[in-house]
Protein backbone atom coordinates (compact mmCIF):
# COMPACT_ATOMS: atom_id res chain seq x y z
CA UNK A 1 0.00 0.00 0.00
CA UNK A 2 1.70 3.70 -1.22
CA UNK A 3 1.65 5.69 1.62
CA UNK A 4 1.31 9.42 1.68
CA UNK A 5 4.26 11.34 2.07
CA UNK A 6 4.11 12.66 5.53
CA UNK A 7 3.63 15.91 7.57
CA UNK A 8 2.83 17.80 3.61
CA UNK A 9 -0.84 17.77 2.59
CA UNK A 10 -3.58 18.07 4.91
CA UNK A 11 -5.87 15.47 6.55
CA UNK A 12 -8.03 14.76 3.82
CA UNK A 13 -5.50 15.10 0.73
CA UNK A 14 -2.96 12.29 2.98
CA UNK A 15 -5.81 9.63 3.95
CA UNK A 16 -5.43 6.72 1.62
CA UNK A 17 -8.84 5.12 0.35
CA UNK A 18 -7.37 1.68 1.82
CA UNK A 19 -6.71 3.49 5.36
CA UNK A 20 -10.35 4.32 5.05
CA UNK A 21 -11.89 1.06 3.85
CA UNK A 22 -10.10 -1.11 6.47
CA UNK A 23 -10.75 1.35 9.32
CA UNK A 24 -12.09 0.19 12.81
CA UNK A 25 -12.34 3.80 13.86
CA UNK A 26 -13.12 7.00 11.85
CA UNK A 27 -13.30 10.53 12.47
CA UNK A 28 -14.25 12.51 9.80
CA UNK A 29 -13.79 15.99 9.86
CA UNK A 30 -14.43 16.53 12.96
CA UNK A 31 -14.95 19.97 15.54
CA UNK A 32 -15.19 20.42 18.76
CA UNK A 33 -15.04 23.33 20.92
CA UNK A 34 -14.81 23.64 24.94
CA UNK A 35 -16.72 27.15 25.43
CA UNK A 36 -14.81 29.73 23.59
CA UNK A 37 -11.82 27.36 22.49
CA UNK A 38 -11.93 25.44 19.52
CA UNK A 39 -10.24 22.08 20.35
CA UNK A 40 -10.39 20.15 16.99
CA UNK A 41 -11.03 21.76 14.18
CA UNK A 42 -11.84 19.76 11.26
CA UNK A 43 -9.91 16.51 12.46
CA UNK A 44 -9.99 13.44 10.43
CA UNK A 45 -8.25 9.86 11.44
CA UNK A 46 -8.66 6.37 10.81
CA UNK A 47 -7.37 3.72 13.13
CA UNK A 48 -7.05 0.19 11.12
CA UNK A 49 -8.54 -2.82 12.09
CA UNK A 50 -5.99 -4.96 14.03
CA UNK A 51 -2.95 -2.01 13.91
CA UNK A 52 -1.72 -0.21 16.20
CA UNK A 53 -2.54 3.53 15.67
CA UNK A 54 -0.83 5.91 17.78
CA UNK A 55 -1.91 9.60 18.03
CA UNK A 56 1.12 12.15 18.78
CA UNK A 57 0.67 15.66 19.78
CA UNK A 58 1.62 18.50 22.72
CA UNK A 59 -0.22 18.60 25.78
CA UNK A 60 -3.20 20.15 25.36
CA UNK A 61 -3.71 19.20 21.44
CA UNK A 62 -6.52 17.25 22.23
CA UNK A 63 -5.50 13.97 21.90
CA UNK A 64 -7.37 12.90 24.83
CA UNK A 65 -10.58 14.30 23.18
CA UNK A 66 -10.25 12.29 20.52
CA UNK A 67 -10.60 9.26 23.09
CA UNK A 68 -13.37 10.65 24.73
CA UNK A 69 -15.17 11.55 21.05
CA UNK A 70 -14.59 7.39 19.89
CA UNK A 71 -15.74 6.06 23.52
CA UNK A 72 -18.71 8.61 23.12
CA UNK A 73 -17.80 10.16 26.41
CA UNK A 74 -18.59 13.55 24.42
CA UNK A 75 -20.11 14.55 21.12
CA UNK A 76 -19.32 16.36 18.71
CA UNK A 77 -20.19 19.87 17.74
CA UNK A 78 -19.64 18.72 13.65
CA UNK A 79 -18.13 15.75 12.05
CA UNK A 80 -18.49 11.97 12.07
CA UNK A 81 -17.36 9.13 14.43
CA UNK A 82 -17.82 5.85 13.79
CA UNK A 83 -16.69 2.60 15.55
CA UNK A 84 -17.05 -0.33 13.75
CA UNK A 85 -20.13 0.91 10.71
CA UNK A 86 -21.75 2.46 14.27
CA UNK A 87 -21.98 6.96 14.22
CA UNK A 88 -21.28 7.11 18.05
CA UNK A 89 -22.96 10.25 18.66
CA UNK A 90 -26.01 8.71 17.39
CA UNK A 91 -26.14 5.89 19.45
CA UNK A 92 -28.57 5.81 22.29
CA UNK A 93 -27.30 4.79 25.76
CA UNK A 94 -27.91 1.18 25.72
CA UNK A 95 -26.67 0.76 22.02
CA UNK A 96 -23.62 2.84 23.78
CA UNK A 97 -23.35 0.68 26.29
CA UNK A 98 -23.14 -2.42 24.08
CA UNK A 99 -20.75 -0.76 21.64
CA UNK A 100 -18.39 0.04 24.99
CA UNK A 101 -18.34 -3.24 26.25
CA UNK A 102 -16.56 -4.41 23.31
CA UNK A 103 -13.81 -1.41 23.79
CA UNK A 104 -11.47 -0.71 26.61
CA UNK A 105 -9.79 2.83 27.57
CA UNK A 106 -7.13 2.59 29.60
CA UNK A 107 -6.56 5.78 31.47
CA UNK A 108 -3.62 7.88 32.16
CA UNK A 109 -3.83 7.59 36.02
CA UNK A 110 -4.76 3.58 35.43
CA UNK A 111 -8.01 4.41 37.29
CA UNK A 112 -8.48 1.40 39.44
CA UNK A 113 -10.98 0.92 42.12
CA UNK A 114 -9.26 1.89 45.22
CA UNK A 115 -11.99 -0.08 47.65
CA UNK A 116 -10.91 -3.05 45.53
CA UNK A 117 -8.03 -5.64 45.71
CA UNK A 118 -5.85 -5.91 42.07
CA UNK A 119 -7.98 -9.40 41.79
CA UNK A 120 -11.28 -7.53 42.20
CA UNK A 121 -9.73 -5.01 39.87
CA UNK A 122 -10.14 -7.02 36.94
CA UNK A 123 -12.74 -9.24 38.03
CA UNK A 124 -14.82 -6.34 37.76
CA UNK A 125 -15.98 -6.13 34.59
CA UNK A 126 -16.77 -9.76 34.12
CA UNK A 127 -18.64 -9.72 37.26
CA UNK A 128 -20.95 -6.55 36.14
CA UNK A 129 -21.01 -8.54 32.47
CA UNK A 130 -21.69 -12.10 32.87
CA UNK A 131 -22.80 -14.50 35.13
CA UNK A 132 -19.60 -16.83 35.30
CA UNK A 133 -19.30 -19.31 38.00
CA UNK A 134 -16.56 -18.40 40.71
CA UNK A 135 -13.93 -20.55 39.41
CA UNK A 136 -14.13 -20.47 36.29
CA UNK A 137 -14.29 -16.04 36.92
CA UNK A 138 -11.13 -17.05 38.99
CA UNK A 139 -9.58 -18.73 36.68
CA UNK A 140 -9.87 -16.02 33.81
CA UNK A 141 -8.58 -13.24 36.03
CA UNK A 142 -5.52 -15.05 37.09
CA UNK A 143 -4.74 -15.68 33.20
CA UNK A 144 -5.61 -11.95 32.34
CA UNK A 145 -3.32 -11.02 35.63
CA UNK A 146 -0.78 -13.86 34.17
CA UNK A 147 -0.28 -12.04 30.62
CA UNK A 148 0.45 -8.81 32.63
CA UNK A 149 3.01 -10.86 34.71
CA UNK A 150 1.00 -9.95 38.20
CA UNK A 151 -0.47 -12.76 38.86
CA UNK A 152 1.25 -12.47 42.13
CA UNK A 153 0.24 -9.63 43.26
CA UNK A 154 -3.32 -10.39 42.94
CA UNK A 155 -4.02 -9.23 46.78
CA UNK A 156 -2.24 -6.19 46.92
CA UNK A 157 -4.40 -2.82 46.62
CA UNK A 158 -3.87 0.01 44.33
CA UNK A 159 -1.79 1.89 47.05
CA UNK A 160 0.38 -0.85 47.25
CA UNK A 161 1.16 -0.73 43.57
CA UNK A 162 3.78 1.47 41.51
CA UNK A 163 3.05 3.65 38.90
CA UNK A 164 4.26 0.92 36.39
CA UNK A 165 1.96 -1.93 38.31
CA UNK A 166 -1.07 0.10 38.77
CA UNK A 167 -1.14 0.66 34.48
CA UNK A 168 -0.31 -2.98 34.19
CA UNK A 169 -3.22 -3.78 36.43
CA UNK A 170 -5.75 -1.85 34.74
CA UNK A 171 -4.43 -3.20 31.11
CA UNK A 172 -5.28 -6.61 32.72
CA UNK A 173 -8.59 -5.09 33.19
CA UNK A 174 -9.18 -3.32 29.98
CA UNK A 175 -8.72 -6.85 28.49
CA UNK A 176 -10.80 -9.12 30.50
CA UNK A 177 -13.83 -8.62 28.71
CA UNK A 178 -11.62 -9.28 25.47
CA UNK A 179 -12.06 -5.84 23.28
CA UNK A 180 -11.97 -5.49 19.75
CA UNK A 181 -10.14 -2.16 20.71
CA UNK A 182 -8.38 -0.58 23.15
CA UNK A 183 -7.18 3.04 23.79
CA UNK A 184 -4.18 3.94 25.60
CA UNK A 185 -4.59 7.44 27.05
CA UNK A 186 -0.88 8.60 27.93
CA UNK A 187 0.44 4.56 28.72
CA UNK A 188 4.02 5.90 29.05
CA UNK A 189 4.20 9.12 30.85
CA UNK A 190 5.44 9.23 34.44
CA UNK A 191 6.96 5.46 34.44
CA UNK A 192 10.62 4.48 34.64
CA UNK A 193 12.22 3.25 31.62
CA UNK A 194 11.78 -0.26 32.49
CA UNK A 195 8.20 0.59 32.67
CA UNK A 196 7.85 2.41 29.63
CA UNK A 197 9.22 -1.15 27.73
CA UNK A 198 6.94 -3.21 29.76
CA UNK A 199 3.75 -1.27 28.76
CA UNK A 200 5.33 -0.76 25.25
CA UNK A 201 5.96 -4.68 25.03
CA UNK A 202 2.42 -5.16 26.52
CA UNK A 203 0.38 -2.86 23.91
CA UNK A 204 2.44 -4.95 20.90
CA UNK A 205 1.89 -8.28 22.56
CA UNK A 206 -1.94 -8.34 22.91
CA UNK A 207 -2.10 -6.48 19.60
CA UNK A 208 -0.41 -9.55 17.75
CA UNK A 209 -1.58 -12.66 19.69
CA UNK A 210 -5.29 -10.84 20.31
CA UNK A 211 -5.59 -9.11 17.17
CA UNK A 212 -6.93 -6.03 19.15
CA UNK A 213 -7.06 -2.79 17.30
CA UNK A 214 -4.73 -0.49 19.69
CA UNK A 215 -5.56 3.06 19.57
CA UNK A 216 -2.33 4.75 21.42
CA UNK A 217 -2.22 8.65 22.67
CA UNK A 218 1.35 9.87 23.89
CA UNK A 219 3.59 12.50 23.44
CA UNK A 220 6.34 9.75 23.87
CA UNK A 221 8.11 10.02 20.90
CA UNK A 222 10.55 7.06 21.01
CA UNK A 223 8.03 4.49 23.04
CA UNK A 224 5.52 5.26 20.55
CA UNK A 225 7.34 4.97 17.02
CA UNK A 226 8.77 1.90 18.41
CA UNK A 227 5.04 0.12 18.40
CA UNK A 228 3.07 1.78 15.79
CA UNK A 229 2.28 1.08 12.44
CA UNK A 230 0.92 4.11 11.85
CA UNK A 231 1.24 7.41 13.68
CA UNK A 232 -0.33 11.07 13.15
CA UNK A 233 0.66 14.09 14.61
CA UNK A 234 -2.35 16.42 16.01
CA UNK A 235 -1.72 20.32 15.94
CA UNK A 236 -4.14 23.37 16.28
CA UNK A 237 -7.00 20.95 16.27
CA UNK A 238 -6.24 19.05 13.12
CA UNK A 239 -4.03 16.55 11.84
CA UNK A 240 -0.27 18.22 10.96
CA UNK A 241 1.68 15.04 9.72
CA UNK A 242 0.90 10.95 9.51
CA UNK A 243 2.72 8.64 8.55
CA UNK A 244 4.58 5.28 9.41
CA UNK A 245 7.17 6.55 12.31
CA UNK A 246 9.49 6.09 10.05
CA UNK A 247 8.12 8.17 7.13
CA UNK A 248 7.46 10.91 9.71
CA UNK A 249 10.96 10.81 10.95
CA UNK A 250 11.86 11.46 8.17
CA UNK A 251 9.77 14.34 7.11
CA UNK A 252 10.43 17.71 6.11
CA UNK A 253 7.63 19.38 7.40
CA UNK A 254 8.53 22.08 10.03
CA UNK A 255 5.55 21.09 12.46
CA UNK A 256 6.22 17.53 12.25
CA UNK A 257 10.42 17.91 12.48
CA UNK A 258 9.45 20.26 16.06
CA UNK A 259 7.22 17.79 17.47
CA UNK A 260 9.30 14.76 16.62
CA UNK A 261 12.76 16.08 17.45
CA UNK A 262 11.44 18.24 20.24
CA UNK A 263 12.71 21.35 19.52
CA UNK A 264 11.45 24.59 21.63
CA UNK A 265 10.43 27.12 19.12
CA UNK A 266 9.18 26.70 15.94
CA UNK A 267 5.78 26.56 13.81
CA UNK A 268 4.00 25.79 17.86
CA UNK A 269 5.57 28.86 19.18
CA UNK A 270 7.74 29.34 22.90
CA UNK A 271 5.49 31.78 23.75
CA UNK A 272 2.15 31.90 24.70
CA UNK A 273 0.21 34.83 22.67
CA UNK A 274 0.46 37.64 23.95
CA UNK A 275 0.31 41.32 23.16
CA UNK A 276 3.59 43.27 22.42
CA UNK A 277 6.24 43.08 25.23
CA UNK A 278 7.30 46.19 25.73
CA UNK A 279 3.78 47.69 25.19
CA UNK A 280 2.81 45.75 28.08
CA UNK A 281 5.85 46.28 30.50
CA UNK A 282 4.75 49.57 29.69
CA UNK A 283 1.38 49.54 30.75
CA UNK A 284 2.39 47.91 33.95
CA UNK A 285 4.70 51.17 35.22
CA UNK A 286 2.22 53.62 33.74
CA UNK A 287 -0.45 51.87 35.94
CA UNK B 1 -25.41 47.14 39.66
CA UNK B 2 -22.66 45.24 40.08
CA UNK B 3 -24.32 43.73 43.08
CA UNK B 4 -27.31 42.96 41.71
CA UNK B 5 -26.22 41.57 38.88
CA UNK B 6 -24.09 39.14 40.89
CA UNK B 7 -27.01 38.53 43.24
CA UNK B 8 -29.03 37.11 39.69
CA UNK B 9 -26.41 35.27 38.63
CA UNK B 10 -26.02 33.71 42.23
CA UNK B 11 -29.63 33.18 42.55
CA UNK B 12 -30.15 31.65 38.77
CA UNK B 13 -26.94 29.34 39.41
CA UNK B 14 -28.46 27.84 42.42
CA UNK B 15 -32.05 27.85 40.41
CA UNK B 16 -29.65 25.91 38.05
CA UNK B 17 -27.67 23.35 40.41
CA UNK B 18 -31.65 22.66 41.78
CA UNK B 19 -32.61 21.91 38.54
CA UNK B 20 -29.93 19.70 38.19
CA UNK B 21 -29.62 17.84 41.20
CA UNK B 22 -33.55 17.23 40.81
CA UNK B 23 -32.73 15.29 37.61
CA UNK B 24 -29.72 13.51 39.20
CA UNK B 25 -32.77 12.40 41.89
CA UNK B 26 -34.64 11.08 38.68
CA UNK B 27 -31.84 9.30 37.36
CA UNK B 28 -30.98 7.50 40.77
CA UNK B 29 -34.49 6.48 41.54
CA UNK B 30 -34.72 5.20 37.90
CA UNK B 31 -31.07 3.46 37.87
CA UNK B 32 -32.30 1.45 41.18
CA UNK B 33 -33.71 -1.31 39.92
CA UNK B 34 -31.29 -3.75 39.60
CA UNK B 35 -30.34 -3.21 43.72
CA UNK B 36 -33.56 -5.83 44.23
CA UNK B 37 -31.30 -8.17 42.72
CA UNK B 38 -28.21 -7.03 44.31
CA UNK B 39 -29.28 -6.28 47.46
CA UNK B 40 -25.51 -6.84 48.68
CA UNK B 41 -24.65 -3.62 47.42
CA UNK B 42 -26.98 -1.48 49.52
CA UNK B 43 -25.56 -3.89 52.33
CA UNK B 44 -22.11 -2.69 52.19
CA UNK B 45 -23.34 0.79 52.29
CA UNK B 46 -25.81 0.48 54.97
CA UNK B 47 -22.44 -0.75 56.91
CA UNK B 48 -20.34 1.62 55.56
CA UNK B 49 -22.70 4.41 56.48
CA UNK B 50 -24.80 3.47 59.35
CA UNK B 51 -22.57 0.61 61.62
CA UNK B 52 -19.17 2.93 61.12
CA UNK B 53 -21.87 6.11 62.19
CA UNK B 54 -23.05 4.03 65.36
CA UNK B 55 -20.33 4.94 67.82
CA UNK B 56 -20.78 8.90 67.67
CA UNK B 57 -24.58 8.34 67.43
CA UNK B 58 -24.83 6.24 70.63
CA UNK B 59 -22.59 8.50 72.97
CA UNK B 60 -24.29 11.49 71.78
CA UNK B 61 -27.41 10.08 72.11
CA UNK B 62 -26.05 8.99 75.82
CA UNK B 63 -25.09 12.73 76.84
CA UNK B 64 -28.17 13.95 75.12
CA UNK B 65 -30.28 12.21 77.11
CA UNK B 66 -28.27 12.75 80.21
CA UNK B 67 -28.88 16.23 80.01
CA UNK B 68 -32.50 15.70 79.33
CA UNK B 69 -32.40 14.07 82.58
CA UNK B 70 -31.08 17.05 84.21
CA UNK B 71 -32.72 19.49 82.83
CA UNK B 72 -35.91 17.91 83.25
CA UNK B 73 -35.94 17.44 86.33
CA UNK B 74 -34.82 20.62 87.66
CA UNK B 75 -37.54 22.46 85.88
CA UNK B 76 -40.49 19.73 86.67
CA UNK B 77 -39.39 19.63 90.44
CA UNK B 78 -39.91 22.88 91.31
CA UNK B 79 -43.54 21.99 89.84
CA UNK B 80 -43.82 18.28 91.86
CA UNK B 81 -43.64 17.00 88.66
CA UNK B 82 -40.50 15.27 88.41
CA UNK B 83 -42.29 11.99 88.15
CA UNK B 84 -43.21 12.72 84.11
CA UNK B 85 -39.06 13.08 83.89
CA UNK B 86 -39.48 9.62 81.36
CA UNK B 87 -42.46 11.21 79.80
CA UNK B 88 -40.65 14.57 78.96
CA UNK B 89 -37.07 13.13 77.42
CA UNK B 90 -39.03 10.07 75.63
CA UNK B 91 -41.47 12.81 73.83
CA UNK B 92 -38.27 15.10 73.55
CA UNK B 93 -36.28 12.55 72.07
CA UNK B 94 -38.54 10.55 70.18
CA UNK B 95 -40.30 13.91 68.00
CA UNK B 96 -37.33 16.18 67.87
CA UNK B 97 -34.39 15.63 69.72
CA UNK B 98 -33.63 12.03 67.58
CA UNK B 99 -34.16 12.75 64.14
CA UNK B 100 -33.12 16.18 64.45
CA UNK B 101 -29.63 15.80 66.25
CA UNK B 102 -29.43 12.27 64.46
CA UNK B 103 -29.73 13.96 61.10
CA UNK B 104 -26.84 16.82 61.70
CA UNK B 105 -24.46 14.21 62.91
CA UNK B 106 -25.24 12.07 59.92
CA UNK B 107 -24.75 15.10 57.61
CA UNK B 108 -21.09 15.53 59.48
CA UNK B 109 -19.95 12.26 59.61
CA UNK B 110 -21.77 9.81 56.90
CA UNK B 111 -22.95 12.49 54.51
CA UNK B 112 -19.53 13.99 54.38
CA UNK B 113 -17.90 10.49 54.18
CA UNK B 114 -19.95 9.65 50.90
CA UNK B 115 -19.28 12.89 49.23
CA UNK B 116 -15.96 12.64 49.72
CA UNK B 117 -15.95 9.38 48.29
CA UNK B 118 -17.75 9.90 44.93
CA UNK B 119 -15.71 13.54 44.58
CA UNK B 120 -12.36 11.55 44.39
CA UNK B 121 -13.91 8.43 42.63
CA UNK B 122 -14.36 10.85 40.28
CA UNK B 123 -11.35 13.15 40.42
CA UNK B 124 -9.47 9.60 40.09
CA UNK B 125 -11.62 8.76 36.90
CA UNK B 126 -13.02 5.72 38.45
CA UNK B 127 -16.71 6.70 37.50
CA UNK B 128 -15.51 7.65 34.12
CA UNK B 129 -13.46 4.31 33.71
CA UNK B 130 -16.68 2.41 34.96
CA UNK B 131 -18.41 4.12 32.26
CA UNK B 132 -16.39 2.99 29.56
CA UNK B 133 -16.49 -0.53 30.95
CA UNK B 134 -20.81 0.23 29.87
CA UNK B 135 -20.97 0.32 33.60
CA UNK B 136 -23.86 2.95 35.02
CA UNK B 137 -22.39 5.13 38.06
CA UNK B 138 -25.37 6.23 39.14
CA UNK B 139 -26.96 2.15 39.11
CA UNK B 140 -23.85 0.60 40.77
CA UNK B 141 -21.99 3.77 42.83
CA UNK B 142 -24.85 6.21 43.42
CA UNK B 143 -28.13 4.57 44.43
CA UNK B 144 -26.86 1.77 46.27
CA UNK B 145 -25.20 4.82 48.84
CA UNK B 146 -28.76 6.60 48.29
CA UNK B 147 -30.61 3.69 49.45
CA UNK B 148 -28.32 2.62 52.19
CA UNK B 149 -28.49 6.38 53.60
CA UNK B 150 -32.23 5.76 53.61
CA UNK B 151 -32.13 2.82 55.40
CA UNK B 152 -29.52 3.34 57.79
CA UNK B 153 -30.81 6.99 58.77
CA UNK B 154 -33.93 6.11 60.83
CA UNK B 155 -32.09 2.80 62.61
CA UNK B 156 -30.04 5.35 63.60
CA UNK B 157 -32.62 7.65 65.16
CA UNK B 158 -34.55 4.86 66.62
CA UNK B 159 -30.90 4.24 68.51
CA UNK B 160 -30.08 7.55 69.41
CA UNK B 161 -33.53 7.68 70.76
CA UNK B 162 -33.56 4.56 73.01
CA UNK B 163 -30.07 5.37 74.12
CA UNK B 164 -30.85 8.35 75.08
CA UNK B 165 -33.93 7.20 76.82
CA UNK B 166 -31.61 5.15 78.90
CA UNK B 167 -29.07 8.33 79.38
CA UNK B 168 -32.29 10.04 80.94
CA UNK B 169 -32.69 6.92 83.08
CA UNK B 170 -29.60 6.84 84.40
CA UNK B 171 -29.65 10.28 85.54
CA UNK B 172 -33.11 10.72 86.82
CA UNK B 173 -33.92 7.34 88.17
CA UNK B 174 -30.00 6.24 89.19
CA UNK B 175 -28.32 9.67 90.56
CA UNK B 176 -31.58 12.22 91.25
CA UNK B 177 -34.00 9.42 93.09
CA UNK B 178 -37.09 9.74 90.36
CA UNK B 179 -39.22 6.67 91.13
CA UNK B 180 -38.83 3.99 88.14
CA UNK B 181 -42.08 2.58 88.05
CA UNK B 182 -43.28 6.06 87.53
CA UNK B 183 -40.72 6.81 84.86
CA UNK B 184 -41.39 4.14 83.13
CA UNK B 185 -45.43 4.26 83.34
CA UNK B 186 -45.50 7.98 82.94
CA UNK B 187 -43.48 7.07 79.21
CA UNK B 188 -45.87 4.26 78.35
CA UNK B 189 -49.25 6.29 79.05
CA UNK B 190 -47.71 9.34 77.59
CA UNK B 191 -46.12 8.40 74.30
CA UNK B 192 -48.03 7.66 71.04
CA UNK B 193 -47.59 5.55 68.61
CA UNK B 194 -48.88 7.08 66.22
CA UNK B 195 -48.53 10.82 67.17
CA UNK B 196 -45.44 10.98 68.55
CA UNK B 197 -43.07 7.58 67.37
CA UNK B 198 -44.40 7.56 63.08
CA UNK B 199 -43.89 11.00 62.94
CA UNK B 200 -40.52 10.72 64.15
CA UNK B 201 -40.09 8.01 62.10
CA UNK B 202 -41.39 10.04 58.99
CA UNK B 203 -39.22 12.59 59.99
CA UNK B 204 -35.72 10.50 60.46
CA UNK B 205 -36.80 9.11 56.37
CA UNK B 206 -37.12 12.69 54.96
CA UNK B 207 -33.84 13.59 56.89
CA UNK B 208 -32.39 10.52 55.47
CA UNK B 209 -33.53 11.40 51.98
CA UNK B 210 -32.41 14.74 52.18
CA UNK B 211 -28.68 14.26 53.58
CA UNK B 212 -27.93 11.90 51.55
CA UNK B 213 -29.38 12.89 48.36
CA UNK B 214 -27.36 15.96 49.03
CA UNK B 215 -24.12 14.26 49.85
CA UNK B 216 -24.15 11.94 46.25
CA UNK B 217 -25.59 15.01 44.38
CA UNK B 218 -22.85 17.39 45.63
CA UNK B 219 -20.30 14.60 45.43
CA UNK B 220 -20.85 13.73 41.87
CA UNK B 221 -20.98 17.10 41.18
CA UNK B 222 -18.19 18.12 42.72
CA UNK B 223 -14.98 19.61 40.55
CA UNK B 224 -12.43 16.98 40.03
CA UNK B 225 -9.88 18.88 41.91
CA UNK B 226 -9.02 18.29 45.41
CA UNK B 227 -10.18 21.77 46.46
CA UNK B 228 -13.46 21.21 44.18
CA UNK B 229 -13.71 18.04 46.50
CA UNK B 230 -12.95 20.02 49.55
CA UNK B 231 -15.53 22.40 48.54
CA UNK B 232 -17.99 20.01 47.87
CA UNK B 233 -17.57 17.95 51.19
CA UNK B 234 -18.04 21.62 53.13
CA UNK B 235 -21.69 22.27 50.99
CA UNK B 236 -22.76 18.97 51.58
CA UNK B 237 -22.43 19.39 55.62
CA UNK B 238 -23.92 23.33 55.39
CA UNK B 239 -26.52 22.45 53.03
CA UNK B 240 -27.80 19.30 55.03
CA UNK B 241 -27.71 20.83 58.55
CA UNK B 242 -30.01 23.78 56.98
CA UNK B 243 -32.00 21.69 54.97
CA UNK B 244 -33.04 19.40 58.17
CA UNK B 245 -33.50 22.48 60.57
CA UNK B 246 -35.96 23.47 57.68
CA UNK B 247 -37.89 20.80 56.76
CA UNK B 248 -37.92 19.95 60.53
CA UNK B 249 -39.85 23.12 61.20
CA UNK B 250 -42.06 22.07 58.04
CA UNK B 251 -42.59 18.64 59.36
CA UNK B 252 -43.56 19.86 62.73
CA UNK B 253 -45.88 22.55 61.60
CA UNK B 254 -47.62 19.62 59.33
CA UNK B 255 -47.99 17.07 62.71
CA UNK B 256 -48.76 19.59 65.29
CA UNK B 257 -51.40 21.66 62.73
CA UNK B 258 -50.87 24.64 64.55
CA UNK B 259 -49.94 26.79 62.03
Amino acid sequence: MKRPTPGKRDAKESRPPERADQALVTLDNVVFSRGERRILNGLTLHAERGRITAIMGGSGSGKTTILNLIGGRIRPDAGRVVVDGLSVPDLDTDDLYALRKRMALLFQTGALFTDLTVFENVAFPIREHTRLPEDLLRTVVLMKLETVGLRGARDLVPSELSGGMARRVALARAIALEPMIIMYDEPFTGLDPISKGVIAKLIQELNQTLGITSIVVSHDVVETCMISDYAYIVGEGRIIGEGTPKELQRSSSAHVRQFMEGLPDGPVPYQHPASDYLKDLLEERSE
Amino acid sequence: MNAIQQLGAGVLNSVERLGRATLFLYDVAAGSGPLFRRFFLVVQQIYAVGVLTLLIIMVSGLFVGMVLGLQGYNTLVRFGAEESLGLLVALSLVRELGPVVTALLFAGRAGSALTAEIGLMKATEQLAGMEMMAVNPITRVIAPRFAGGIIAMPLLAALFSAVGVLGGHIVGVGLLGVDAGAFWSQMQSGVDFRDDIVNGVIKSVAFGVTVTWIAVFEGYDAVPTSEGVATATNRTVVYSSLAVLGIDFILTALTLGEV
